[in-house]
This record gives structure tokens, C-alpha cells and sequence, in this order.
């Protein structure tokens, strides 16, 4: 039996038994929808019925519905591009590089942590598609024969490797979810009868739970950790190398991939923080995503935005150093040139409001957390536009200087990734277990309030 | 399996289903399977399985996913269109370093997977036999195919009711 200190916080609260948490997780698979999923699904869809308006939009009339202009080419899309894959690297890094240091609180947060992964990325990919102007040539960034009317893709390019990243990224995240789910799967088609077996029975592959199956299962759960804590890192590490492969200064930098990095971590950690409050009071899981769930959550964000803050301090100091003029400018005007506001929003967000989390009863308060993960996710948005934007706006050619105001083009399509992410999560959280149940109850023995006593009876 | 008579015990604590484990296995019953709702850390160990050896699975497809790649890039850009960047090599390995570490990881995991579900029987239209509908839920099941212990089926029943089985059915599949 693992065994945990008898200090640690609980992960599992109320005395819950082994049936309770199967009772908890899977009634909200097996009963009817209720009134307030309802209205949040209708609004949800209504917001991506008109983005799907917007985006057809874009395609039909072209990408002059945007506010770009000659000097500014990547605003919003990019931004946005850039944004929703780094929310998207929560999930891996919850369900993988916590598994991998062991940390059992990951258990209640990991399955919707990765769903919105793969949502996110979904996200993510529809700004490149919308980019495109004409998606349906997409398959020009696939290494496809000459005789499909294009060359042979260039491997040389970061941005072929965005497209072999953010797809091999995909595959694994679901690969991950859909494996992490089967048990769990299982437990809703041996409670369920009619066409509801049938559907959960096919979803759980004759998934029974015999001892070698799960030495198996377990043990390809943690080569599949292995293999995608490299790949979240080498796929936000790809997404900079779009940015530091150019000679753009305030691109070109060095520091771009565990910059992105942490950034990615920073408002991923936000968006699960965001969707987890909602979710454990719509769903009353407040027994299995505790307080200390809520406050380990916010000590990491804190970390991460600090590590953004160093390096945004970093990049200033290097520019400075290496004597370049360009170089020099583009920090100068990030900072004090007319987007000046987007430079202080992103460093009042993702800097300063953060550091109110080394109080601890700030840290394990609900409001301000929520409130706080919005104004980091809001920060980390305004941190993509800020390298994105004003390192376009003022070129080496001042007579093309310029400065980027959205049409609604931008923002309608902005909103079309938020339809898109929140009917996929609602539509997730009613139909398929919302907590990895196999896991909590793994850890239910070592780590709930009821067990540890009958144990130490019985010794 | 047609008409095989199976004696399941029925446990209702992880550490009662590996402590009973041993006992029975102590006592010469063959047990066929434990089926448990979670991973409970040391009870393949107990029943005498091997190592898992998925590693092998994923190595072998993961290093034909590098050279799958190598391959298609090596031969794009170095053989079958070279272009000319500035006079530079065809094919400078460095930048294909990325490509070849995405295809690794694809077909490792995806390779990996696919065995898993060929090794256990599994896919959607599987039928599996549940020797009781709650070992995916609150309850550790201990099976023993009688047809191939010499112990009758009393004896059993008694063993695993004595290792601290809180109920013991007959189960026919």
C-alpha cells in the first residue's frame, strides 16, 4: 500500500467509500441533463453557431475581413493560435509529468484537464486553418508527391514542424485520454442497461479489469507519460521557433522555448482552474476537488508567472546587452511606443496579480482564485499579442510604420474558439466521467479521511 | 470456454484481495484472474506474472517511426528535389531533428497502444466475461476455473472464505 504522511492534506473528503465515487462521477453520465447544463449548452452553441458564421465568412470574403494590414501580417490568428495550444498543455501536464513525479492530487483534476486539451488544440488549429485563407488547400503542409501540385513540403521550416508537432501532439493527447478513460468506461457500462451498455460497452473495448491487464495498463501509462512530457515541451519549443527562427527583433531570441514554455504552463494552469471551480460546484465535487487541490493549483501558477516575469525582465536585459540598435528599439517601443497599454496589461496580469498567491488564505479562497485565472489568461493572451504585434508594427522601414486596431472579423472569429471549446467540454462533462474514478480510487486508501483510521485499527 | 464452472470470491479491501491472494495461491488453488476496479500496486507480483514488457512494444515501433521519417525526409530533400537554400547542404540533419522526434513518439505510442489492445483481446465489438458487474466498482473478485484445480469446490469456497471473502459465488461461462 502507498503510504502517505499523516500531515498531507486529504485528497478525498467526507468519508467517501469506494461505491461513492462511482455513485458521484458516474450520475452525472447516467441522468438526464439538468436545467442549468441545459442553458449553458444552448448559449454555448449559439456563440459557435455565430462564429461558424464569421469563420465562413472569412473563407468566402478573405482574410481582409481582419484588421491586418501590410506591415502587421500576424495579429489575432497567431495570437490566438499561440494561446489556445499553450491552455492546451495543461492537460499533458497534469496527467503526464505529475504522474511521472508521482503527485496523487493529479487524480481528481487529469481527465478534465486533458479533455480541454484536446479541445484547446482543436482551438488552436482552427486559427492556422482560418490563416490559410483557403482551407482547402490545407493539405499543401503535408509531404505529399509534387504530383499533388505542390513541392515536397520544406523540413526545414519551423513551421512544417508546428504542423508534424500540434498533429502528433493531438493523436498522443487523445491516445492518452481514451486510455486513461476505458476503465472507467467499463464501470459505466457494468451499471448500465439497454442501449446505454451497448454504447458504453463498445466505448470500453471489453475493458475487465484482470490483474494483467492492469500491470500492462499501467505500465503503458507510464511510457505514455514518458513519451509526452517531451513532446508538450517540444511542441511549445516548436510553436516559438516560429518566432525565434525570423531575424524580426523582439523574435530572434534564444530564450523563446522555455519562455513559451512556462507561459503555456502558466495559462493552462488557469483554464483547468477556471473550468475545475465551475465544474465542482455545478457537479458537486467539492469532496474530490478540494481547497488544497484549488491552492496547489494557484502555487504553481504563481511559479510559472514568475518564471514568465524573469524572462520578460530577461529579454529587456539581453536587448540592452547586445548592442543592437533594432534590437533595442523593439524593447523600447514594446514598452513605452503606442501599444504600451497591451505591454502593461500583460505585466500587471501575469507578473504582478499573481504574486497575491504566497498568502495562503488568498490562495484557498474560491472568487479570488477564479478571478485571478481569468486575469492570468487575459494577461497570457496580451503577452502573445504584445511579441506578435509590436515587433510587427514598426519596421525597419519607418515610412510602413502602422498600428493594428481588430475588425470584428478578428474578434467574431476569436469568439467562433470559444463556442468551439466550451460546446465540446459541456457536451464531455455530461456524457463521459468528468473524474478519473479508477485513480481517485486508488488513492482513496492512503489519502481520504475514513481510511487511514480503519488501517491503523486493524496495525 | 463452454459451461466451465468458475468460484468467485468476492473481497470488499484492496489489501484483503492481495493479503488473500498469497493464501490461496499458498494453499495450490490456481487462481484464473483478480479483477479489481483499480491498479492495486504489487498484485500481479503476487499472482507470479511477469514483468510487463510494453517498453519492448514502444521501442521497436519508436525507432521504426525515426527511421519511416528519416527515410521520407532524407529522400524529399536530399534525392528526389534538392533545393538549393543559399548553397547550403540538402539535407542538414540538425533541422530534421524535430520531424524525426514527432514521428517517434506517433508511432511509439499509437504501436504501443495497438499491442496493448491485440495482447488483451480488446476493441469495441469484444465480449468479455464479468464474472460479477461490481469489480468495476466497490469489489475485489478473486476467479478459480474449477475444471482445473483438483480441489473440490467446498474446499476452495472454504479457502477463500477463510482469507477473508466476504461472499463467494458459483459463476458458469
Amino acid at each position: 500500500m502507498h503510504v502517505v504522511s499523516p500531515i498531507r492534506e486529504k485528497l478525498v473528503l467526507n468519508g467517501k467509500s469506494y461505491h461513492d465515487i462511482t455513485e458521484d462521477i458516474s450520475r452525472h453520465v447516467e441522468g438526464k441533463p439538468t436545467k442549468e447544463w441545459k442553458i449553458a449548452f444552448g448559449i454555448s452553441v449559439l456563440v459557435l453557431l455565430y462564429g461558424t458564421a464569421w469563420v465562413c465568412w472569412t473563407w468566402w470574403e478573405g482574410l481582409g475581413v481582419w484588421g491586418l494590414n501590410k506591415t502587421v501580417g500576424w495579429a489575432w490568428d497567431i495570437t490566438n493560435f499561440v494561446w489556445w495550444v499553450g491552455i492546451g498543455h495543461a492537460g499533458t501536464l497534469i496527467s503526464a509529468v505529475l504522474l511521472l513525479f508521482r503527485q496523487k492530487w493529479r487524480t481528481s483534476i487529469n481527465r478534465a484537464a486533458e479533455a480541454m486539451t484536446i479541445f484547446a488544440v482543436i482551438c488552436a488549429a482552427s486559427f492556422i486553418v482560418m490563416h490559410m485563407g483557403r482551407p482547402w488547400l490545407a493539405y499543401f503542409a503535408l509531404p505529399l508527391p509534387n504530383t499533388f501540385g505542390s513541392l515536397w513540403v520544406n523540413f526545414n521550416s519551423p513551421l512544417v514542424w508546428d504542423v508534424f508537432a500540434i498533429s502528433t501532439y493531438f493523436s498522443v493527447s487523445c491516445l492518452f485520454w481514451y486510455i486513461g478513460m476505458i476503465p472507467d468506461l467499463a464501470t459505466i457500462r457494468d451499471r448500465a442497461t439497454g442501449m446505454r451498455k451497448k454504447v458504453y460497452g463498445a466505448l470500453a473495448l471489453g475493458w475487465t479489469g484482470g490483474a494483467k491487464s492492469w500491470a500492462r495498463y499501467e505500465d503503458i501509462s507510464l511510457i505514455l507519460a514518458g513519451l509526452s512530457t517531451p513532446l508538450v515541451l517540444s511542441v511549445h519549443t516548436i510553436v516559438s521557433f516560429d518566432f525565434a527562427t525570423s531575424v524580426i527583433p523582439g523574435w530572434h531570441t534564444t530564450i523563446f522555448p522555455p519562455y513559451f514554455v512556462a507561459g503555456a504552463i502558466f495559462s493552462g494552469f488557469a483554464m483547468v482552474q477556471n473550468l475545475m471551480l465551475v465544474t465542482r460546484v455545478v457537479y458537486k465535487l467539492e469532496d474530490y476537488v478540494t481547497l488544497d487541490h484549488i491552492s496547489l493549483m494557484n502555487k504553481i501558477i504563481t511559479l510559472t508567472g514568475s518564471v514568465v516575469g524573469i524572462a520578460y525582465i530577461t529579454e529587456f536585459f539581453i536587448a540592452a546587452y547586445s548592442g543592437v540598435e533594432y534590437e533595442k528599439y523593439a524593447f523600447i517601443n514594446r514598452a513605452t511606443g503606442p501599444l504600451w497599454w497591451s505591454y502593461a496589461a500583460m505585466m500587471t496580469c501575469n507578473v504582478l496579480s499573481p504574486q497575491v498567491f504566497w498568502f495562503e488564505k488568498v490562495r484557498r479562497n474560491i472568487v479570488v482564485s477564479f478571478v485571478m485565472a481569468v486575469i492570468v489568461n487575459i494577461g497570457m493572451w496580451f503577452e502573445r499579442f504584445v511579441i506578435i504585434v509590436t515587433s510587427l508594427h514598426r519596421d525597419y522601414l519607418p515610412s510602413s510604420w502602422t498600428y493594428f486596431t481588430p475588425r470584428l472579423g478578428d474578434i467574431s472569429d476569436y469568439i467562433f474558439s470559444f463556442g468551439f471549446f466550451f460546446t465540446a467540454f459541456f457536451l464531455f462533462s455530461k456524457f463521459l466521467p468528468v473524474i478519473n474514478m479508477a485513480e481517485v480510487k486508488s488513492v482513496l486508501k492512503s489519502s481520504s479521511e475514513k481510511y487511514p483510521e480503519k488501517v491503523k485499527k486493524k496495525a | 470456454m463452454a459451461d466451465n464452472k468458475y468460484l468467485v470470491g468476492v473481497f470488499d479491501d484492496e489489501d484483503e484481495v492481495l493479503h488473500a491472494v498469497g493464501e490461496v495461491r499458498h494453499s495450490g488453488v490456481k487462481i484464473h484472474e483478480v479483477y479489481t476496479p483499480f491498479a492495486i500496486h504489487g498484485l500481479d507480483r503476487a499472482l507470479g506474472y511477469d514483468r510487463p514488457r510494453m517498453g519492448i512494444a514502444a521501442f521497436l515501433f519508436g525507432i521504426t517511426g525515426t527511421c519511416c521519417v528519416l527515410l521520407l525526409t532524407f529522400w524529399t530533400m536530399g534525392i528526389d528535389w534538392p533545393i538549393n537554400i543559399g548553397g547550403k547542404n540538402f539535407f542538414p540533419w540538425p533541422t530534421n531533428v524535430p520531424i524525426l522526434f514527432e514521428g517517434t513518439v506517433l508511432l511509439a505510442s499509437f504501436g504501443m497502444a495497438f499491442t496493448f489492445f491485440v495482447m488483451e483481446g480488446m476493441g469495441p465489438t469484444a465480449k468479455p466475461v464479468i464474472f460479477d458487474v461490481r469489480s468495476t466498482d466497490d469489489k475485489f473478485i478473486i476467479a478459480i476455473d474449477l475444471s482445473k484445480n483438483k480441489l473440490s469446490e467446498t474446499e476452495i469456497s472454504g479457502i477463500l472464505k477463510d482469507s477473508g471473502a466476504s461472499e463467494v459465488n458459483v459463476k458458469e461461462v
